[in-house]
């Protein structure tokens, strides 16, 4: 399940509400569910609602360690960096996976592990979600990717098709999506390595090379 | 219709601007940020004007500057922010100033936390400046609704010259919802003979005041505005009823915690109660006669009111129920939020007491 991502790290981009928290958390599961050692380290330093520390007892129970800012100000906007993402970039039997914040200003973090980050194994992904308005057609697609690329100092290495519309997505809206991605990649020569989607479309969606994902970020009352 | 899956705080902000609004004016506070920084790329492309002014004060009142010249304007921001604002809230009722003010509520007192919450009810509702007024304040529960009400509100605004305030919760800000844009149909507005905007060929300029030094001045003027929310009390209220046709336990929510409710009342049915929701989309005007009617029929033995806050919309169920049905509260606050569970324990106890 996890052959697209043979690379040591994993660094999960994208603009605001592509659905990078969702996949990363995901990811880490798939990962840990292959018995790998798995670390998730929360960099959105962006949204002050929905982030992967919120999901820490999942994450922890299967057995994924997550660095996220000092449990105690979880809930803060403070733009505070957990200083423990060292150990993932350094601590080679580890399988990180990063959840960057939205958009360049949440790619923004990146610059300051960059040193590190060239000299490891990683793949720095950027999620592409046809539903987002602002994203939704492959020139602001591409100018939102050159533009986190930018502010990291990594260049993208694949794509990932997240088009989703949270729990009302259909296999139609995906495959909408698989579109974008390759023309996103047609422009930029970037391949598209997935197509994340809900488990239950994989079925409906055998054509695509599928990721399976759950809904793991659901609201209050879902 | 295309769905789109949009942020609250970004579908508000693009909402006014298709509603017609020119003039954005805030500072920025967690957890509605998006909506200035959203409202900075797209007005001016939009044609309008985005300011981000050196205070919420500021801000209202730059508001009340272009909502004087005619033209249609907003501020946003979040609780703390918005009590800053009040005394410009206060201003425009008075001046009679059409504006829309949007409040994505966090945890209180003071500067409290960032998270959600629902404890600015009784400043929303009861008029936070100073002095007798009112305002419409609409209650999104969901995205959509939020840019459905978002383009009503700037109607609602002209149409009684009065400010309206957009009352979210910190998640209606924050979370990501599929929409639709609908093709609205606006309202039948008044022209704005009374707005600074130049004295043209008019054969009298147009002041805006609020300053009325002479008491029985001040008095009619007062009354005047009273005549106007009577008008919007009789017209402008709004509530939905969910599972309610044959509900025997009544859960009063308004915003998000109304779907928490929703969802304990469904399992609270797979229990055995036939539970309900009833869900005010305006908090003013109250919808106390269709609440009070609720709590006469025979077969609703009790209400809960849910909120996240401790008690400030409950004073208006109790208003409206007045002594026909028991009213139980259950409530979470500073930025926590109900859990469905929660919600099920209170009203399974509200309910063991009339069984």
């Amino acid at each position: 399940m996890t052959a697209c991502f043979p690379h040591r790290i994993t660094i999960v981009t994208g603009h605001y509400g592509t659905g990078k928290t969702e996949f990363s958390v995901n990811l880490a599961l798939a990962l840990a569910g292959e018995g790998e050692r798995v670390a998730l380290a929360d960099l959105d330093i962006v949204n002050p609602y929905f982030r992967s520390r919120e999901r820490r007892s999942l994450l922890e129970q299967a057995g994924i360690r997550l660095i996220a800012t000092s449990q105690a100000c979880s809930d803060a906007d403070v733009p505070a960096l957990p200083a423990e993402l060292l150990a993932v970039l350094e601590d080679r039997s580890v399988r990180g996976v990063l959840d960057v914040g939205g958009d360049p200003s949440g790619a923004r973090v990146l610059a300051r592990y960059r040193p590190k980050i060239r000299g490891e194994d990683f793949q720095l992904l950027y999620l592409i979600n046809a539903n987002r308005p602002e994203v939704r057609t492959a020139d602001s697609a591409v100018r939102y990717l050159r533009g986190i690329e930018a502010a990291a100092g990594l260049p993208c290495t694949g794509l990932v098709n997240n088009t989703h519309l949270c729990g009302e997505t259909t296999p139609q809206e995906v495959r909408e999506g698989a579109a974008l991605a390759e023309a996103v990649s047609r422009e930029t020569g970037i391949p598209v390595i997935c197509h994340a989607a809900e488990a239950r479309f994989a079925e409906q969606l055998q054509e695509l090379a599928l990721f399976p994902i759950e809904l793991r970020m659901k609201k209050p009352w879902e | 219709m295309k769905r789109e899956i949009w942020k609250g705080s970004e579908a508000i902000a693009e909402a006014a601007i298709r509603a017609g609004c020119r003039c954005f004016f805030g500072y920025p506070i967690t957890p509605q940020n998006e909506i200035p920084e959203y409202m900075s790329l797209h007005m001016p492309q939009s044609g309008g004007v985005f300011v981000q002014a050196e205070s919420e004060l500021a801000a209202v009142n730059m508001v009340y500057g272009a909502a004087a010249s005619g033209v249609r304007a907003m501020t946003s921001s979040s609780s703390p922010g918005v009590s800053l604002k009040q005394e410009g809230i206060s201003y425009m009722a008075a001046c009679q100033l059409p504006a829309v003010v949007v409040n994505v509520m966090r945890g209180g007192p003071g500067l409290g936390s960032i998270q959600p919450a629902q404890g600015d009810y009784f400043q929303a509702t009861r008029g936070g400046g100073n002095g007798d007024y009112r305002t419409v304040v609409l209650a999104p529960a969901n995205i959509q609704e939020a840019v459905d009400l978002t383009q009503e509100a700037f109607d609602i605004a002209d149409q009684y010259r009065n400010p309206v305030v957009l009352l979210a919760d910190g998640l209606i800000g924050q979370m990501m919802e599929p929409i639709v844009w609908k093709e609205r149909t606006p309202r039948k507005l008044p022209e704005k003979t009374w707005a600074a905007c130049g004295r043209g060929d008019r054969d009298h300029s147009n002041f805006i005041t609020s300053l009325l030094i002479d008491a029985p001045s001040c008095e009619a003027h007062n009354l005047e505005l009273a005549k106007k929310t009577a008008e919007m009390e009789k017209n402008e209220c709004r509530w939905e009823e969910i599972l309610m046709e044959d509900a025997e336990l009544v859960i009063v929510a308004y915003g998000t915690p109304s779907r928490v409710a929703q969802t304990a009342a469904e399992n609270l049915r797979r229990q055995g109660v036939k539970a309900g929701v009833f869900r005010p989309i305006t908090v003013w005007p109250y919808p106390y006669q269709r609440l009070k009617e609720i709590a006469g029929l025979e077969r609703v033995k009790v209400f809960l009111d849910v909120e996240m806050s401790l008690g400030q919309m409950l004073d208006d169920v109790k208003l409206a129920v007045a002594e026909r049905k028991p009213v139980r509260f259950y409530g979470r606050c500073g930025g926590s939020i109900p859990h469905v569970s929660e919600v099920e324990r209170a009203a399974l106890e509200a309910w063991k007491e009339v069984m």
